[in-house]
């Protein structure tokens, strides 16, 4: 049985609590994820998709429920610990890339080992080199990221995503803004990063033909998973 | 990318760098301000000095003198006392009680760096037909030239005192033309009368007292008010001039005589003294304020505007701690580099007003005083009051909740 990385237990996230405008987003989600899996997660706008992703990957917290990240509650955690933990384990992959424009597509991609650490290190602009080779863009490594095209950046989030060697990688729409050509690309990208070293994917997604290509797919409907 | 860098430094100083436009601005902001300070300060402790040396070298910083001679009232017996009009004696001049040991008592005090003894009088100074109530001064030149640096005042001639010797004002010796080399005949009150020979002219910038001063030898004084041996004043300076006032009390509460300090006889100068040293730290202060108000502003503006980055950065791990860091940084590195530009601005505006600015008599108006701890004290002011700045943009940019700032 394959080990899991993921697991939500009837998590539900409300807005405006006690408030007439109290609005219940999710509802009782229950999801796993094993390690090394590709999840698509499709639904239409407003559905929750991103909320639940925002709640996965520790940026937001659930109204209720429990939500385990490699069999640790999070609940128990503290700002800190959460914080290392995101650090850590998950990596992110947004879809208006969102790189940080005064840094080169190298120093991007060190940014999270050197939050990290502290201090810049030849290991780490190593990494990052090898990184940016594993995404084919090793020659634009000193490249200031407004100064590259959008499936380009956006290849240098996945790179970013996996600088710390993340067990999960959540990526949020992160073809919605890219051509066919270059939505396909930076998909296999991914897939192969998946194939490669084992890590998690959990895409969210409207291209139901990239859908497909995962290993499952999951549908969230008004804040419910439709079985 | 520097490897002796943190991490908060590399992101706060390519977040400066980035928004260049922004940062060269606010930078010319500090540095006007932390310019103004610095000029501002310089010229006012240069102004305060020169002022401060005008008046202390033309006069005693404490003075002693014979205390009021009052009537005492007259008594029928044991607890009984005339039903009479009290009515103020007039002031005798008259010698100060054992000055020597007096004199003594005072050089004695650690406060105490001068001692002179003098006497003074009015005697007729007579010039053929012309003729001017002039105030004689009788002094120890040694130990006086300490005290009142006459020296310093002579425009002709010299500072050369015998028992036949006389300096007097310029505008006294204009009204009886006379020169250096000229002799003056002095009638005293008394009826003693004396002719000098003038040797020096001085000039301590007051009409006034150009016209009634006079200094002669304190024998010479001494024989001419008819007060031989005696002293009418001990005139005195002190290590720090701002105690003048409590040690004068001091003296006066020791010893028989009333001390007057430079601080009470120059009521109005030291109050105008004071009231520029309040402006000037008044202004300081609103310009320094200016200067906060003015990085927080920037500061504010970049948290708004880097908002997605800042979410990023959390979304990848960095603490609240580092982010709050980033903009600390900033704002010591803004205040820092405005403070480098500011004090040269400062030093060399102070130094081309310092060849501008002019007396009527043509000397400098102020001392150029350029001191190092100035521009140290500045600098740390300066960075202390960017990080004070930044901490309120800081503390927003550490509490962004990531889903916010990265949703926009």
């Amino acid at each position: 049985m394959a080990e899991e990385i993921l697991k939500l237990e009837k998590v539900c996230k409300a807005y405006n609590i006690g408030l007439p405008t109290e609005t219940e987003v999710l509802h009782d989600i229950d999801l796993k994820l094993d390690h090394g899996e590709f999840l698509a997660l499709i639904g239409p706008s407003g559905s929750g998709k991103s909320t639940l992703l925002n709640i996965v990957g520790l940026l937001d917290q659930p109204t209720s429920g429990r939500l385990l990240i490699k069999g640790q509650d999070i609940a128990a955690l503290g700002d800190a610990e959460i914080t290392h933990l995101r650090g850590h384990t998950i990596g992110f992959v947004f879809q208006y890339h969102l790189l940080i424009s005064a840094f080169t597509a190298r120093e991007n991609v060190m940014m999270p080992m050197l939050a990290d650490r502290g201090f810049p290190s030849a290991e780490i602009e190593a990494r990052a080199d090898r990184l940016l080779a594993q995404v084919g863009l090793e020659k634009f490594a000193g490249n200031l990221a407004n100064n590259m095209s959008g499936g380009q950046q956006q290849r240098v989030a996945v790179a970013r995503a996996l600088a710390m060697n993340p067990d999960l990688v959540l990526a949020d729409e992160p073809t919605g803004n890219l051509d066919t050509k270059s939505a396909d690309a930076v998909f296999e990208l991914m897939r192969q990063v998946n194939r490669d070293s084992g890590t998690s994917f959990l895409l969210v997604t409207h291209n139901m033909d990239l859908a497909r290509r995962c290993d499952r797919i999951i549908e969230v409907v008004d804040g419910r998973i439709r079985a | 990318m520097n490897r002796w860098l943190p991490f908060e430094w590399i992101a706060a100083v390519r977040f400066l760098r980035e928004g260049r436009l922004q940062t060269i601005f606010i930078i010319g902001g500090i540095s006007i301000g932390v310019g103004v300070i610095v000029f501002m300060s310089a010229m006012l402790a240069g102004l305060e000095a020169n002022f401060i040396k005008r008046v202390l070298t033309s006069q005693p910083q404490i003075q002693l003198l014979t205390r009021d001679q009052i009537a005492r009232p007259l008594r029928n017996g044991a607890h009984e006392v005339e039903d009479a009009v009290v009515q103020r004696p007039s002031q005798r001049v008259i010698s100060i009680d054992q000055w020597p040991k007096i004199r003594s008592q005072m050089l004695a005090m650690s406060e105490v760096t001068a001692v002179s003894p003098t006497i003074a009088g009015s005697v007729l100074a007579v010039r053929g037909d012309a003729s001017r109530a002039v105030t004689l001064t009788g002094i120890e030149p040694d130990s006086y030239f300490n005290i009142v640096r006459v020296p310093d005042y002579i425009t002709v001639g010299e500072a050369r005192l015998t028992s036949e010797d006389i300096i007097i004002g310029i505008e006294l010796a204009k009204n009886l033309g006379a020169t250096v080399g000229d002799k003056l005949n002095l009638q005293a009150a008394g009826g003693a009368n004396r002719v000098l020979t003038i040797t020096g002219l001085v000039d301590f910038g007051n009409k006034g007292v150009n016209q009634r001063t006079t200094f002669v030898a304190l024998r010479t004084g001494q024989s001419l008010l008819g007060m031989i041996g005696g002293v009418t004043t001990i005139d005195m300076t002190i290590k720090d001039i701002y105690a003048a006032e409590d040690i004068a009390q001091q003296i006066q509460a020791a010893t028989e005589v009333e001390a007057d300090s430079w601080i009470a006889t120059n009521a109005q100068f030291f109050t105008a003294v004071q009231a520029q040293a309040y402006t000037n730290t008044l202004i300081r202060l609103f310009v320094g304020l200016s200067v906060a108000f003015g990085i927080a502003a920037v500061l504010i503006v970049s948290v708004i505007q880097r908002s997605k980055e800042i979410g990023i950065l959390r979304a990848m791990g960095t603490s609240r701690g580092q982010i709050l860091r980033v903009f600390l940084v900033q704002g010591g590195v803004l205040g820092f580099v405005g403070s480098l530009f500011g004090a040269a601005l400062g030093a060399f505006a102070l130094v081309y007003w310092h060849a501008v600015a002019r007396q009527a008599d043509g000397t400098e108006l102020f001392p150029l005083i350029l001191e190092r701890s100035l521009f140290v004290y500045t600098a740390l002011l300066a960075t202390i009051t960017g990080l004070l700045a930044a901490m309120a943009p800081a503390v927003r940019a550490a509490k962004l909740d990531p889903v916010v700032a990265i949703r926009g």
